[in-house]
């Protein structure tokens, strides 16, 4: 690990251990943008609609804009942190930085699980979309969604192994083009251009409006974080852009602006288009309410519009996942925090293909075997540790290295409110998975809480100490 | 400090930690699936003979579902069932003394190592 330099300009990112192969720095802000806006935008085309089930559609709308803030302070946090620690991992090589060894280990399992059983979502929302085009088009009983869903990974998973430029233009196409189908669907559908075809006061009256009053509104908090689930992804990127510093502050606010736009445009047409129970129900209801709402627009064009945007969203989605995971596991592999094996990179397509390989299995897994609401949570739970994690990295990242000691690339306003914001939201998302999810919160801390002294105890001898800290940075205070 | 030389780990070794944390990360996922216990079902009303009104549907809301293909027997379930969020106190408690214990072990676990590891980087003071 002392062998490599992680700001240097003669080659490219870190090569493991002894060797001179690294990750491809070929990416630009854009494709920084794709990757975050292309792991999030799926959650607006499905899973944010559990929130009306929760609480009403009212109750929705409030956990998007709170959810909106708590990403918000994610994303400037982020931008601050990563665009000094640019490095492969993201959050998990932070934590190595800033807070310690375990802490890392345990960031880089949330990044992996959020992302992997994002990935597992996806793909069963491409199998269910399948399977309505193959009834739209006249095909009766249903058919066989797992092929798909197989395939589905399969393909992206062989795409991020040969190489990290095209499986991001790839993305940064679809979501463009996912992202448009739902301006196009506002557009066509709120009366902007042509008559509105809203139903808000009648869809929203009476006892629809709140119909679990305010805890409702808290229950909400828990699907809330679904419109924009994934952003902080874009840190993963940090080895393979060409200018980490500008680029990812730069692809992250971008993505979390265009975010909160397209989760409020999602909500406004399709509240105002489907009944709540409908809508709220993502299982036997409302799958994909963006795709729902085209289809009770009348327009054939917008049908098939919102149906590709659907399928793009959820592939763009999964290939960013797989791309997120197979960083956080492969950085931990480098570091030795796993198996060292999993540390390499292919010496033509510069990807860490071992781990992309690895981590398919466990997402057809879930993706086979779990529906389609727990498997969301199991991701949203992981996510949620880590947004626990990211205030008390910042402040400690202020305290150990304050502004005049090391140089960032973005420097995030009203320190620490945004930190004590964050924790503030998560504090209420823990009690809002409480209300419908608190056995499995329980089982996955047990579940950290288990590997953390597995790897205090055991793993955690096979990391060599010093080396594992490769910024240039001077000694922090304190210390 | 002297600096700390990590053993080399057999491949077999390697296998069997992969395999370990396989167990316990699908084990965790899995079990409260297996168990019966993941999540918040949500509870149908009973409605006899349902219509649009019973089932408290103005006229654009049960257009609507008609527009999608319901009926009111075929929507009753969707349009009455309601999630519990009747709690016990203790289980809150039980969550937030989980929580905060696993992050105070983290923190605690984690600086004992991260000063090892800056005293190696940087030497001792």
């Amino acid at each position: 690990m002392t062998d490599t330099d992680i700001t240097s300009q003669a080659i490219d990112g870190m090569g493991p251990h002894g060797t001179k192969v690294g990750l491809l720095r070929v990416l630009g802000p854009a494709h920084v943008w794709a990757l975050g806006v292309g792991i999030v935008l799926v959650g607006e085309y499905m899973g944010w609609n559990f929130a009306v089930g929760k609480g009403g559609a009212y109750a929705a709308l409030i956990a998007c804009w709170f959810a909106g803030i708590l990403y918000s302070c994610v994303a400037m946090i982020d931008s601050e942190v990563t665009s000094t620690v640019a490095a492969a991992g993201g959050q998990y090589t932070q934590a190595k930085h800033i807070i310690g060894p375990l802490m890392a280990f345990n960031v880089g399992l949330y990044l992996t699980f959020a992302y992997t059983m994002l990935e597992a979502a996806n793909a069963i929302t491409a199998g269910y979309l399948i399977d309505q085009v193959a009834g739209m088009t006249g095909h009766q009983g249903g058919i066989d969604q797992r092929p798909f869903i197989i395939l589905a990974i399969m393909f992206l998973a062989w795409l991020n192994y040969r190489g990290v430029l095209a499986t991001l233009t790839f993305n940064l196409v679809i979501t463009a083009i996912a992202f448009s189908a739902i301006i196009i669907l506002f557009l066509s559908t709120s009366g902007v251009i042509g008559a509105g075809d809203m139903k808000h006061a009648d869809l929203l009256a009476g006892q629809a409006s709140l119909p679990y009053g305010w805890i409702g509104v808290l229950a909400a908090m828990h699907f809330g974080l679904w419109y924009y689930l994934g952003i902080e992804g874009t840190t993963q990127a940090a080895e393979e852009v060409r200018s980490p510093a500008r680029s990812l502050p730069f692809g992250t606010l971008a993505g979390i602006m265009t975010l909160l736009i397209a989760a409020t445009l999602t909500w406004y047409v399709c509240s105002g288009t489907l009944p709540w129970e409908f809508l709220g129900d993502g299982v036997n209801g409302s799958v994909a309410p963006l795709f729902d709402t085209a289809r009770l627009s009348g327009s054939q064009a917008l049908v098939w519009l919102l149906g590709i945007g659907t399928l793009f969203a959820t592939l763009a989605s999964a290939n960013g996942c797989i791309n997120d995971a197979s960083r956080a596991w492969f950085a931990m592999g480098r570091d030795r925090y796993l198996p060292g094996w999993f540390g390499a990179v292919h010496p033509v397509y510069r990807t860490p293909y071992r781990s992309i390989v690895f981590l398919v299995p466990i997402a057809l897994i879930f993706a086979l075997g779990a529906p389609l609401d727990q498997v969301i949570t199991f991701s949203i739970l992981s996510g949620l540790l880590e947004y626990t994690f990211m205030p008390l990295n910042v402040i400690l990242f202020r305290k150990k290295w304050p502004l005049a000691t090391i140089k960032r690339g973005y420097e995030h306003p009203f320190h620490p409110l945004p930190a004590i914001t964050l924790l503030a939201l998560c504090s209420v998302t823990y009690f809002a998975v409480f209300l419908g999810y608190g056995t499995q919160l329980v089982a996955m801390i047990g579940f950290y809480i288990v590997v953390s002294l597995w790897f205090h105890f055991w793993r955690y001898r096979f990391v060599n100490r010093g080396a594992q800290f490769t910024m240039p940075w001077p000694r922090p205070e304190g210390y | 400090m002297a600096r700390y030389i990590a053993p080399v780990q057999g491949k077999v070794s390697q296998l069997i930690d992969v395999i370990v944390l396989l167990i316990l990360s699908i084990g965790a996922l899995y079990l409260p699936l297996w168990m019966h216990m993941a999540g918040a079902a949500k509870t149908p009303g009973v409605v006899e003979n349902p219509t649009w009104e019973s089932l408290g549907q103005n006229a654009v809301q049960a257009g609507q579902y008609e527009a999608l293909g319901y009926t009111p027997a075929t929507a009753a379930d969707l349009i009455t069932a309601r999630f519990d969020y009747s709690f016990s106190y203790l289980n809150l408690i039980v969550m937030v003394v989980v929580i905060v214990g696993y992050f105070v072990m983290m923190l605690k676990f984690s600086e004992t190592e991260y000063r090892e590891v800056i005293a190696e980087k940087f030497g001792e003071k």
